[in-house]
């Protein structure tokens, strides 16, 4: 598994708020180790049974949390992550949808350097399957194994690991790195981590229309990925200029179209899953091609 | 969210970019009395809508007495013209912009725009404009120059300088073009825009530079703290189904075929668009009702899908994360009872409390169409659809 382990302690910013109540509620009881949150002005509180503090820096330093997992309203979503990153998390994991792309821009140059990995925002988080889970994705579809998935948008990359699921394939790590225009991480950062985790033996990607990162994507595992990659792209209908629910997900000046991602991918050598439905089917031939489907099935 | 061309101009003044003197027309009589008191010509008339390609549709006119511009103003207003980047229903003009003319020497293309990949606002410019930036940078991609704008210091004059001796511009005009692109920074920055651009920015016979058009997307994310943005929002260039959806917190784009969709979160909706077309299917829209969604949300889905008259099947594909699917089925049984639903819905329902959902679909009695995969939910709509358009 990559990013996450059941060792992972963590902190949930926003956790007074519905949001952060009712995840870290369900994080608890999927086993994730939450070891206390942070709301400014309300430390001292307790929200299920972890302690709350003024600040990151505090909560960092009283429970020895090494993840931050973000649920701050947009306005404020950015000076939550920049905190983060003043407290040295190892990991931040921004759940907030709508950050003015901006404050991003802002967010992103000040991680040059620094030592903080960010995942987000507008993200589902990250699952590692019977381990633990940094954020929104629903446990039980899920299945411990081998099996790496990657995700732009939370309820495709369900549908995703659902079918692995269904068709006896477990998962390593489950990761939704968003669907905003300038994001923490980008698709090479996790197969990166993928390609050098000895637990994983193959990887689905899903992509979809805007930006180049699947271009990028596909070069990068031409070049340096040796293990399996299935990739679907969503948006083959979505109309030009119009923006598809995520901020990142629009077709402008021509480019970011589901058609050149596709083509990338091909031209890297890389099955595209042809349908939605088919994305189980398509890692399973891929895995099978590579002698190692015995080795994916769930135990 | 957009604006339109004289709201972009009224901010360029602001941010110390020069644009010709003009004035919003209603009717006719309003654009030659304008053109009146401009006093000198040419004038050009232009249609205001929110789409490109407008020139090309017979939205801009170029007039050089009154005569002309009755004619072409007549020709406009209360007219529906159709630019190519628009839908095949087109855009109906309410307003004209009716501006001084000016004499054109040369056409600049000048761009900012958020380089997601690089995290920064990238300068874009050629020195060959006027033609759509796609057109541009197909055609002669060699001729648009990038410049990237380090967000940490951010737009410095010397950027200006550096892109106006690529465009070949000297002299005043260059501290001309250093002001220019030093001020849609600026607002670039101080708005929260998207993209700002000026195509074509034109120097004139008597050596200044002019954007002779405006463009400004803004980001629909930071309008909470840009009131005086939001106010410049004009509704009726929105589809009223978007305009609705907004208000329900729905991502909804509407399109041209006769299976409305709706599904959580943005790119399942997506791809359940693109299944509906590989089973030989169009989509009638693009809806997300979110991932909270609740019965609420998902009964005004429903108003909004059979609002529409062009959809002839309604899908519902839900992947129940933390939204639980037996919340969507009562939603859904709610909508079709108080609602009346006379076209055919199939329902897919997966993930948290699918079955207890599924169960409450069949016991309501309703003629909903039931399927258990994502590949079967499509086909069932698509058939449905079809041959609804037979009869």
């Amino acid at each position: 598994m990559i990013l996450i382990n059941e060792n992972t302690k963590v902190i949930v910013q926003g956790i007074t708020g519905s949001q952060g109540r009712f995840h870290t509620q369900q994080m608890l009881e999927y086993g994730t180790k939450i070891v206390g949150g942070t709301t400014p002005g309300k430390g001292g509180q307790e929200v299920c049974g972890v302690p709350v503090f003024n600040t990151v820096k505090e909560a960092k330093e009283k429970t020895g949390a090494t993840c931050s997992l973000i649920y701050i309203p947009p306005a404020f979503a950015a000076d939550g992550i920049l905190e983060a990153i003043d407290a040295e998390m190892e990991l931040v994991v921004c759940i907030t949808e709508g950050v003015p792309v901006l404050d991003m821009m802002r967010v992103k140059n000040y991680l040059i350097g620094k030592k903080t990995r960010l995942i987000g925002p507008n993200c589902p988080g990250i699952i590692s399957p019977g381990a633990s889970k940094t954020g929104i994705l629903p446990g039980f579809i899920c299945t411990p194994g081998k099996v790496g998935v990657i995700g732009r948008s939370g309820t495709l990359t369900y549908e995703a690991v659902h079918q692995l699921s269904a068709l006896g394939i477990g998962q390593s790590t489950a990761v939704g790195i968003g669907g905003d225009p300038i994001r923490g991480s980008g698709f090479i950062d996790m197969l990166e981590l993928f390609e050098k985790d000895p637990d994983t033996l193959a990887v689905v990607m899903i992509g979809e229309i805007g930006g180049t990162g699947e271009e990028e994507a596909a070069e990068w595992i031409r070049d340096n990925m040796t293990k399996p990659v299935v990739a679907f792209i969503s948006g083959k209908t979505a109309p030009k200029g119009k923006r598809m629910g995520h901020a990142g997900a629009i077709i402008s000046g021509g480019k970011g179209t589901q058609q050149s991602k596709a083509e990338a991918m091909k031209n890297a050598g890389i099955p595209v899953v042809p349908t939605p439905d088919k994305i189980g089917e398509t890692l399973v031939e891929a895995i099978k091609k590579a002698g190692i489907y015995e080795q994916c099935l769930a135990k | 969210m957009k604006i339109h061309e004289y709201q972009a101009c009224e901010l360029y003044t602001q941010y110390g970019i020069p644009c010709p003197k003009g004035y919003i027309a209603t009717n006719m009589d309003e654009a030659v009395n304008i053109a009146k008191e401009i006093g000198t010509f040419p004038i050009a008339i232009k249609a205001q809508i929110h789409s490109g390609g407008r020139g090309k549709a017979g939205g801009v006119k170029v007039c050089h007495t009154i005569e002309e511009v009755q004619i072409a103003a007549k020709k406009m207003i209360w007219k529906t013209l159709y630019p190519h980047q628009a839908g095949p229903e087109g855009k109906f003009v309410r307003k004209l912009y009716v501006t001084e003319g000016s004499n054109i020497d040369h056409e600049y293309y000048v761009s900012m725009a958020v380089d997601g990949a690089n995290a920064c606002i990238t300068l874009l410019a050629s020195a060959e404009g006027g033609m759509e930036i796609e057109e541009l940078s197909r055609k002669n991609p060699e001729k648009l120059h990038h410049m990237k704008i380090d967000p940490t210091i951010g737009y410095r004059d010397y950027n200006g300088w550096e892109m106006a001796k690529k465009l070949g511009i000297t002299g005043a005009q260059a501290k001309q073009f250093v002001a220019i692109t030093r001020g849609m920074y600026r607002l670039f920055v101080e708005k929260d825009c998207s993209l700002v651009e000026i195509n074509p920015l034109i120097s004139t016979k008597e050596g200044n530079l002019l954007a002779i058009d405006a463009k400004i997307n803004f980001d629909d994310n930071a309008l909470f703290r840009h009131p005086d943005i939001v106010a410049l929002r004009d509704y009726d260039e929105e589809d009223p189904k978007e305009i609705e959806a907004s208000k329900y917190d729905l991502n909804y784009v509407s399109l041209n075929g006769s299976v409305g969709c709706m599904v959580n979160g943005a790119g399942l909706a997506m791809a359940t668009m693109d299944i509906i077309k590989h089973y030989g299917g169009e989509p009638a829209n693009f809806l997300d009702v979110g991932g909270s969604a609740n019965a609420e949300r998902v009964k005004s889905a429903f108003e909004i899908l059979l609002s529409d008259p062009k959809v002839k099947t309604i899908l519902v594909n839900i992947f129940g994360g933390i939204m639980k699917c037996d919340i969507i089925a009562q939603g859904i049984v709610e909508a079709a009872e108080t609602m009346g639903i006379d076209i055919p819905v199939v329902v897919r329902l997966d993930g948290t409390n699918a079955e207890k959902g599924r169960e409450i679909l069949t016991n309501s009695g309703l003629a909903l169409v039931p399927a258990k995969t994502f590949a079967e939910a499509a086909k069932k709509a698509v058939e449905l659809a079809n041959s609804k358009k037979e009869d």
